[in-house]
This record gives C-alpha cells, structure tokens and sequence, in this order.
C-alpha cells in the first residue's frame, strides 16, 4: 500500500444495463454522462486516486460530475460496477470485494462518513447522544456510563452544547446537525473520514465554524479524509491534493492550491473563474 | 343441533365419524407444522415461516399457539390452556374445550399434571420439567418491530446478528427515564445468537427462559411464524453492565389476596367497594394449590 490508507483504481458505476460501448462514448469529450447507445449513465469511470495518513484530499466539480457517486460507493451505500478501493486498515484488500459482515464492521469501525443531509446520517427523533452512542453500540460498548462520557466528549469537541445531549437532533439547527453527524463519525476514531458536501446548504458564518471545526479535528486525529464539495472556498481551505471531476471523470488531479491558481484544465479554468 | 353433529351432516360419506380430522388439522398441515417446529429448534430463536391454517377462532387470537398444540397432542397427553396466569378465562376455556373435543385428551389445571401448556403472556409459576412443552401465543414474533418497520431490513439484521438498533432503543430509554422501561416483550438473546421476543411475558417470567428444562414453542399464527427455545439452552435479556435486567418489583409487603403468597407475580386490583388497592396472584391455579396447602 506504499504507506497509503486508502487507493482507488478505476472506480466506474453505471446506471443502466451498460452496452460496452459506455465508458468510450461519455466523459469530457462528448461532453456527456450519458450513453448515446444505450442510454445508459456513467456517474463516474476510471476513477483512481490515493489517499495518505493524516491527508485530506479534495473531490471538486459541479453536480451531476459524479463526485457524490465516489462518496457513496466509499460509504457501501451504492455497488460499483467495476474498481477496486484498496484500504489499509483492511488489510490492504479491497474493500468492494468485502462481505456484508466485514462491509458492517469496516462502516462501524473504520470508515466515518458525514452527509449533506443530516436525515440520511442521523435518525432525527434519536437523541444526540443516542446517534453518537449508536456506533459506540455497533462496537459492543455496553456500559451506558462510559458511553454518555464518550459521547459527551465527541459532542463538546463539536461544539454541542452537552446539556442539549439528551436532545434529538429534529430541534436543531442545520449546522448543529453537521456537527453532530461529525461526532457520530469520529465516534469510533476511524482511519477514513467521507465528508460528501458538509456544508452545502448552511449559511456563510456557519459554514465557516464547521469547517473551522473539521480541519481542528481533521489536525487532532489526524485522520485521512476526502472532501467531497462543489465549492471552491471548502476545497482551498481543507485540502492539500485536489481532483476536478467532470461527465463522471477526473480532469484534472494535483495540489489544491496549484490547481487553483493554475488551472490547466479549460473546466477548471471556468471553475475557479466562475467561483463567487 | 350440536357442531358434532352439523360436522357429520357436512361432510357426507362419512357415516358415523366424527366430520373433522383428529386434532381437527389434517395431517398434512400437522406433518408441516411438525417440521417447521423441528427446524425452528434446531435453530434457537430464528423465526421459522409456515403456513398458518384457517382455525375456528381469528387470527390474533392464539391461532399460532392452538396449531402447535394440535400437532402435538396424542392420545395419553393431558393438555393446560392459561390466559395471563388464568385458566378460566374466555380464552383459555375456550382453548381447552376446542382442544379436548378435537384430540380427546385429558384437561388440567394443575401445571405439574400438564405435558402441553398452552399459555399467553405467562409462564406457569410451578417450575416445568423436561417432560413438559411449553406453547407461547405469540402476537408480533420479531422483536426488531419496535425499532425497524421494514421486514427485509430486520431479517437482514438477524442474519447479521446486527442488534445495535434495538440496544440504541434501550440506550434511548435509560437517556430519557433513567431506566430501562420496556415491560412485557422485553428483549432476549438465545443461545448467545439470535434475538428473540419472548412474546408478552413480564419481565418476571424472563428469567424461567434460561435454560429451562422444559421445550418452550412461541407460535404467531397472524404472522406466520413459529419459533422456540430448546431445552437447556441460553435465555439472556440485553441488559447494560451498568443498568442489569431487573424483574418486577411490587410495593413493601405486597401480597396476595387470597393465598398470601408474596413470592409470585402478582396482579394489582382496586377494590370497587372501597376503592382500595389489593394484589392477587397472576397464577390462578398456583394460587388456589397454595389456599388449599394453608388451610
């Protein structure tokens, strides 16, 4: 594994019944993610990158680019149809290639994943304490005083206030619910670390104290993460590397802040020109 | 016109005979049910599916637990029906009446004379032994239900052995009470493996599960599902290392009525007369032995 925690080769899902004839026909140069053959959509294809210990690693580009694909196959919430995902805390074996068991543990215990939106991360009517103790749980924690400590401390270093513990997440605020989705990830100190889109969705002085937060967190437990983020600002500010994604395929891949200031890509070009 | 009777008009060819096959299932649908209970102890605590039949009374009524009875019973068994600790309930007369006419068997109140007790929502405070079967009428056999709606996703956790959902229920409730407060239907784990609903028992009757000598069959006819607990196996309720299973406790000096036993579970009353509270054993015919050895 070269020291990496994470390296993707040719990560590729299809929607569709596929033609062979799909990868080839889509991507940038057809400007298109759609099979003009059959039909079929390529949501990404050929997607490979590495992530390192203590890295964080950035996945740009606009919706619809297949940026939250590579997240949600990460995640094990979707299947692809073809790559492999090499994770070192698994061994260095492939993760796609895990069974349901080993899939439940490596989504307990090695892979942390915070959504865009709350509800698909957090059950909304659990109290917040519950959502973090749920993967405590999942780990046969089975002492509830050691678990409310656990839980309370994950939620204080996210800036949940603790007497709002026993609260469920349904009477907070947008960013109060990223941050307990935060907590809930870290709970049981995962070597991987999916931020799909963290702070789509909150206002400005929000979002900046979450992102605040994650690189503070990201810093402490130096855990290896991958931003997923249709925004500019929260790639140049968490992340060294970057991959520009588009039609479902890399563009363009290096240091965020030379991408940024160069971009050599034409879409990245219109990216970084086209950012408020 | 008796329903012996109106059964022999009905079906003709049959002469004298009584119209109805003995224990009232055919024996097709009995050698089902016989070895879906096989496979169901041989797999502690899974739900097995079967075909629940059509039975003289509705679905939810105890028709799980009446077709595991009525394959079971032979000649020379000597059948207890209880509701909630009572034998003279509606249902449990009825179960027994159904029962003795259709298998010709000796009936009992008396648990230690039973070799099938049939039961909802109670375990017999005499202990059982290995001679004896007990029959649950189960009302909801998946005890992932409070917590998970979608079946397919609840098999799934079973096959997973993946109960956090259901100890997140319990977390919830010692972050909300200070206690667990599950009552009846609290959660068990057989044999170190499946979760298991125990059917509504108190939490009382919870700990007659562990290995029991007796063979205990939880039957749910409205769901379809038959599942058991083997003699001598593992009845563990989930329970935190800091919050343990705890039965039933009563007021200080609680007993009951009419025996004065304060070692059984009992049942809280209002008296309508003067409006006060008393207790009498839930076990009716535990109660009347003991009335009977006092006096």
């Amino acid at each position: 594994m070269n020291g990496m925690v994470l390296q993707v080769e040719g990560l590729t899902k299809l929607y569709g019944r596929g033609c062979g004839r799909c990868v080839a026909s889509t991507g940038p140069g057809p400007a298109d993610n759609t099979c003009p053959h059959c039909g079929t959509v390529v949501a990404c294809a050929g997607v490979s990158f590495e992530v390192g210990p203590g890295e964080v690693l950035g996945v740009v580009g606009e919706s619809g680019s297949g940026k939250s694909t590579v997240a949600a196959c990460l995640s094990f919430d979707t299947e692809p149809s073809s790559g492999a995902a090499r994770f070192a805390r698994f061994g260095g074996r492939d993760i796609f290639a895990a069974d349901a068991a080993e899939r439940r543990r490596l989504r307990d215990f090695d892979i942390g994943i915070v959504y865009q939106t709350p509800q698909q991360g957090l059950d909304l009517d659990v109290t917040a304490g519950g959502n973090v103790a749920e993967r405590l749980l999942a780990a046969e924690w089975r002492h509830i005083g050691g678990m409310r400590d656990r839980a309370s401390q994950l939620l204080s270093r996210a800036e949940i206030p603790v007497s709002r513990m026993d609260e469920a997440p349904r009477h907070f605020s947008g960013g109060m619910r990223q941050r307990v989705q935060l907590a809930r990830a870290l709970a049981n100190r995962p070597a991987l670390l999916i931020l799909d889109e963290p702070t789509t969705g909150l206002d400005v002085s929000v979002q900046a104290r979450i992102l605040d937060l994650i690189r503070d967190i990201q810093r402490e437990t130096g855990v290896a993460t991958v931003v997923i983020s249709h925004d500019l600002g929260v790639v140049r500010l968490l992340t060294e590397r970057a991959l520009v994604m588009r039609h479902g395929r890399v563009v363009e891949a290096g240091l965020t802040d030379q991408i940024l200031e160069d971009p050599q890509h034409p879409y990245t070009q219109l990216l970084v020109n086209s950012a408020v | 016109m008796t329903v012996d009777e109106l059964l022999r008009d009905a079906v003709p060819g049959l002469g004298n005979g009584p119209g109805y096959n003995y224990a009232f299932l055919d024996e097709l649908s009995k050698r089902e049910l016989r070895r879906k209970t096989l496979k169901a102890v041989s797999i502690p605590g899974h739900q097995v599916p079967f075909g629940s039949r059509e039975m003289p009374l509705a679905r939810g009524w105890g028709t799980g637990g009446l077709q595991l009875s009525l394959s079971l019973v032979g000649p020379g068994d000597t059948y207890k029906a209880i509701d909630q600790g009572a034998d003279a309930s509606v249902n449990a007369v009825n179960m027994r009446s159904l029962v003795s006419r259709m298998a010709e068997v000796e009936t009992t109140l008396d648990a230690r004379d039973a070799t099938i007790v049939q039961t909802r929502h109670r375990i017999p405070e005499e202990p059982l032994r290995g001679d004896q079967i007990l029959v649950f009428q189960v009302p909801i056999p998946e005890p992932l239900e409070r917590v998970e709606p979608r079946i397919s996703r609840a098999r799934r956790m079973h096959a997973e052995r993946d109960y956090s959902k259901m100890w997140l229920f319990l977390y919830e409730s010692v972050a909300k009470h200070g206690e667990v407060t599950v009552g009846a239907r609290y959660p068990v784990v057989v044999n170190g493996s499946y979760l298991m609903d125990p059917s509504p028992i108190p939490r009382w009757d919870v700990p007659k599960l562990h290995h029991a000598p007796n063979l205990a069959l939880f039957g749910a006819g409205r769901e379809k599902r038959i599942y058991a607990v083997p003699p001598h196996t593992s009845v563990e309720p989930l329970e935190f290392e800091d919050y343990r299973f705890r039965v039933e406790s009563f007021p200080r000096g609680a007993h009951c009525r009419r025996c004065g036993s304060d070692d059984t579970f009992l049942d809280e009353l209002t008296d309508e007369r003067s409006g006060e509270t008393y207790f009498t054993c839930s076990d009716t015919s535990f109660c009347d032995r003991r009335l009977e050895e006092r006096r």
